[in-house]
C-alpha cells in the first residue's frame, strides 16, 4: 500500500518533471531568441558601421602616434623613420589576402607583387634599424 | 575582415608597434622597442594566415621569402651615408603595395568581404579605394624621383621649367576629375585612370624641390605612405592597418614640422620649391667685397686645436659626403687624450635626413653622450675655445639672426661665431645650398681650411701625432 502510494506520488512527480522541463526549455528559447536578437541590434548600432568605427581607431590612434613620437629623441630621428618604414609593412596584411586565393586572377598577381614590396619593407626596415640603433652606445 | 582571435591578435601587434616607437626616447630602450616591433609584426602576419581569407599558402611565402631576401640584401649593404636614398626607397615601395592592394580591391571585391550591389560598390568604398591609391601612387612616384635626386641620378637641384605651376594646377584639376568620374561610375578603368594620374603628379611635386630640402621632402613621403596605409585599412576594414599608419603618418608630420621649423619655412614653401637655385648662382660670385679671408693648413689646426680647452664640432652634409666621420673621430681621439674637451653640435637640418648626423658619428663610435642639440649647445658656445666646422655651413651663418635681409633670417643656427675660435673645414668658399654668402668666412677670429673633409683630419691627425 505504502509502496503504491510512493509509486504514484513518483510518477506524479516524473510528470511534473517533464512538464517543467519543457517550460524550461521553452523559456531558454525565449531567452535565446532575445540575446540574438538584442545582439544583433548591438551589432546594427555599433559593429554594422564600419566607416564609423574605422574613424575612431583612426581618430585615437592620431593622437597616440602624435604623442609618442614627440617624445623621440632627436638623435633617434633616422631609425624612427626606418622603424616606421618597416611598420608600414603593415600592408602586408592585406596584401596576403589578394595573393592567397586558390583561383588564380589578376588580383593574385598584383597580391604576390603587394606581399613582396610589404616584406622588403619590412625585413629591410628592420634589419637597417637594429643596425643603426647597434651603433648609439655611451662608450 | 577577420576571425576573433586575428582581432585580438591585431590588437596586441597594434600595441607592439606604439611601444616599439616609444623605446626610441632613448638609445638605452631603443634596441628592445626594435624587437617588440618585429615581434608585432611577426604575430600580425601569423594571426593572418590563420584566417579564412588566407586559404593557400603557396604564393604568399613565395613573396615573403622574395621580398625578406631583397630586404635583407638591400639594408645589410646600404651605407649609413645612403641612409636618406634608402628610406625613400621604402617609402616608395609602401606606395606602389597600396595601389596594388587598391588594385586588387577593385579587381576582387568579394576577396575582401567589400559588397558589390548592381555590379558597383557603395560610395564608401570608392572613396576609400580611391584615396588609398592615390595617396599611395604619389608616395610611389615622389619618393622614386627623392630616392633618384639623392642618389644623383638625377640632378639634386630643383627642376623648374616655365608655367610649372600652371602644368601642375593642370594636372591637379585633371586628378580631382577623374576623382570624380571614377566615385561616380566606378569600374577598374577609371580606377587605373585615377591611378596613373596621380603617378604623374607625384614626379611633378618633388620635381622643383632641391637638394638640403630632402629631409622635409623624405619626411612628408614618410608620412603619406603611412596615409595610404590608413587608406588600404579603411577599405579593407581592417583596424592594425588604420593604426599602424595614422602612427606613421604622425610620426612623418611631426619630423616635417620640426624640419620645416628648424629652417623657418613653411611646409608650403618647401613644397613648391625652387629654393637655392638660381640664387646659389648669383651669390656665388658676390663675396669679393667683404675683405680679407684667413685661410689656414692642418698644421695650423692641429696647432690650434691642441691648445684649446674645449672645442664644439659641427658635422654637415659635406662630412657625408667626404665619409669623414671615422677620420673626425680618431682626430678626437688624439685631442681627448691631450685633455681637450670635445662636444659635437647637430642642427636638426644637417644632412639629407632628420638625425643623419647621429648615426653617422655614432657608426663612427662617436659616445651619444657627446653629441648635442643646437639649443643645449648654443648656451655654451661663448665659452668654447674652438667651433670646429666640418662641412656645413648654412647652419652656422649669423646673419640669420642679424640680417633681415638674408633669405634665411629667422632660421635657428648653431652660434659658431660667440666661440673665441672658428674653424671651416670646407671645399672652396662657395656659398651653402640656400645661395647665402656666410660673413663668418670673413670674420678676424675665423680660419678657412680648405680641402675635402676626410683629408683634412686626416692630416690634422699626421700633424699632431
Amino acid at each position: 500500500m505504502a509502496t503504491d502510494t510512493i509509486a504514484q506520488d513518483a510518477a506524479t512527480f516524473a510528470r511534473e518533471m517533464g512538464r517543467l522541463a519543457v517550460e524550461a526549455e521553452q523559456l531558454a528559447g525565449q531567452a535565446f531568441d532575445i540575446a540574438n536578437r538584442t545582439s544583433q541590434t548591438a551589432v546594427h548600432s555599433t559593429g554594422a558601421d564600419p566607416l564609423l568605427f574605422g574613424l575612431t581607431v583612426f581618430a585615437l590612434a592620431a593622437f597616440v602616434g602624435y604623442y609618442v613620437v614627440l617624445k623621440v629623441t632627436p638623435a633617434l630621428h633616422a631609425p624612427l623613420m626606418s622603424v616606421t618604414n618597416a611598420i608600414s609593412g603593415i600592408v602586408i596584411v592585406g596584401a596576403m589576402v589578394a595573393a592567397a586565393p586558390a583561383l588564380f586572377g589578376a588580383s593574385k598577381i598584383m597580391g604576390f607583387i603587394a606581399v613582396v614590396l610589404a616584406s622588403i619593407n619590412i625585413f629591410g626596415g628592420y634589419i637597417i634599424t637594429q643596425r643603426m640603433l647597434q651603433k648609439f652606445r655611451k662608450r | 575582415m577577420s576571425g576573433d582571435i586575428a582581432s585580438y591578435a591585431y590588437l596586441l601587434a597594434a600595441i607592439c608597434f606604439i611601444f616599439s616607437i616609444r623605446g626610441l626616447s632613448s638609445p638605452e630602450t631603443a634596441r628592445m622597442g626594435n624587437l617588440i616591433g618585429v615581434a608585432g609584426m611577426t604575430i600580425a602576419v601569423v594571426a593572418t594566415l590563420a584566417t579564412p581569407e588566407v586559404p593557400t599558402y603557396g604564393l604568399v611565402f613565395a613573396g615573403i621569402i622574395v621580398g625578406g631576401v631583397i630586404g635583407a640584401f638591400i639594408s645589410l649593404r646600404a651605407k649609413f651615408t645612403q641612409l636618406p636614398q634608402l628610406v625613400a626607397l621604402f617609402n616608395s615601395f609602401v606606395g606602389l603595395a597600396a595601389v596594388f592592394i587598391a588594385g586588387g580591391a577593385m579587381h576582387a571585391p568579394s576577396l575582401y568581404g567589400i559588397e558589390v550591389v548592381g555590379g558597383t560598390m557603395g560610395m564608401v568604398d570608392l572613396i576609400e579605394i580611391m584615396l588609398s591609391t592615390v595617396i599611395g601612387a604619389i608616395t610611389f612616384t615622389g619618393s622614386v624621383l627623392a630616392w633618384a635626386k639623392l642618389e644623383g641620378k638625377v640632378p639634386g637641384t630643383p627642376i623648374t621649367f616655365p608655367a610649372q605651376s600652371a602644368v601642375n594646377g593642370f594636372i591637379a584639376l585633371f586628378l580631382v576629375m577623374a576623382g570624380f568620374l571614377f566615385l561616380g561610375f566606378g569600374g577598374e578603368s577609371l580606377f587605373w585612370a585615377v591611378t596613373i594620374v596621380a603617378l604623374v603628379w607625384g614626379v611633378m611635386v618633388v620635381l622643383p624641390i632641391g637638394g638640403a630640402d630632402m629631409p622635409v621632402v623624405i619626411a612628408v613621403l614618410n608620412s603619406l605612405s603611412g596615409w595610404a596605409s590608413v587608406g588600404i585599412g579603411f577599405a579593407l576594414n581592417n583596424p592594425l592597418m588604420i593604426v599602424t599608419g595614422a602612427l606613421v603618418g604622425a610620426s612623418g608630420i611631426i619630423l616635417s614640422y620640426i624640419m620645416c621649423a628648424a629652417m623657418n619655412r613653411s611646409l608650403l614653401s618647401v613644397m613648391l620649391g625652387g629654393f637655392g637655385g638660381e640664387q646659389a648662382a648669383a651669390g656665388a660670385g658676390a663675396g669679393a667685397a667683404h675683405g680679407l679671408v684667413k685661410s689656414g693648413n692642418a698644421d695650423d689646426a692641429a696647432f690650434l686645436l691642441k691648445n684649446a680647452g674645449s672645442v664644439v664640432i659641427v658635422p654637415g652634409y659635406g662630412m657625408a659626403v667626404a665619409q669623414a666621420q671615422h677620420a673626425l673621430r680618431e682626430m678626437v681621439d688624439l685631442l681627448e687624450a691631450q685633455g681637450v674637451k670635445v662636444r659635437y653640435a647637430i642642427h636638426p637640418v644637417a644632412g639629407r635626413m632628420p638625425g643623419h648626423m647621429n648615426v653617422l658619428l655614432a657608426e663612427a663610435n662617436v659616445s651619444y653622450d657627446k653629441v648635442f642639440e643646437m639649443e643645449a649647445i648654443n648656451r655654451d658656445l661663448p665659452n668654447t675655445d674652438v667651433a670646429f666646422v666640418i662641412g656645413a655651413n648654412d647652419i652656422t651663418n649669423p646673419a640669420a639672426r642679424t640680417d633681415p635681409s638674408s633669405p634665411i633670417f629667422g632660421m635657428p643656427v648653431i652660434d659658431v661665431d660667440k666661440a673665441r675660435m672658428c674653424m671651416f673645414v670646407k671645399r672652396s668658399m662657395a656659398s651653402g645650398y640656400a645661395g647665402v654668402e656666410n660673413p663668418l668666412f670673413y670674420n678676424d677670429n675665423t680660419m678657412m681650411i680648405f680641402g675635402d673633409a676626410k683629408a683634412v683630419c686626416e692630416n690634422v691627425i699626421r700633424a699632431m701625432g
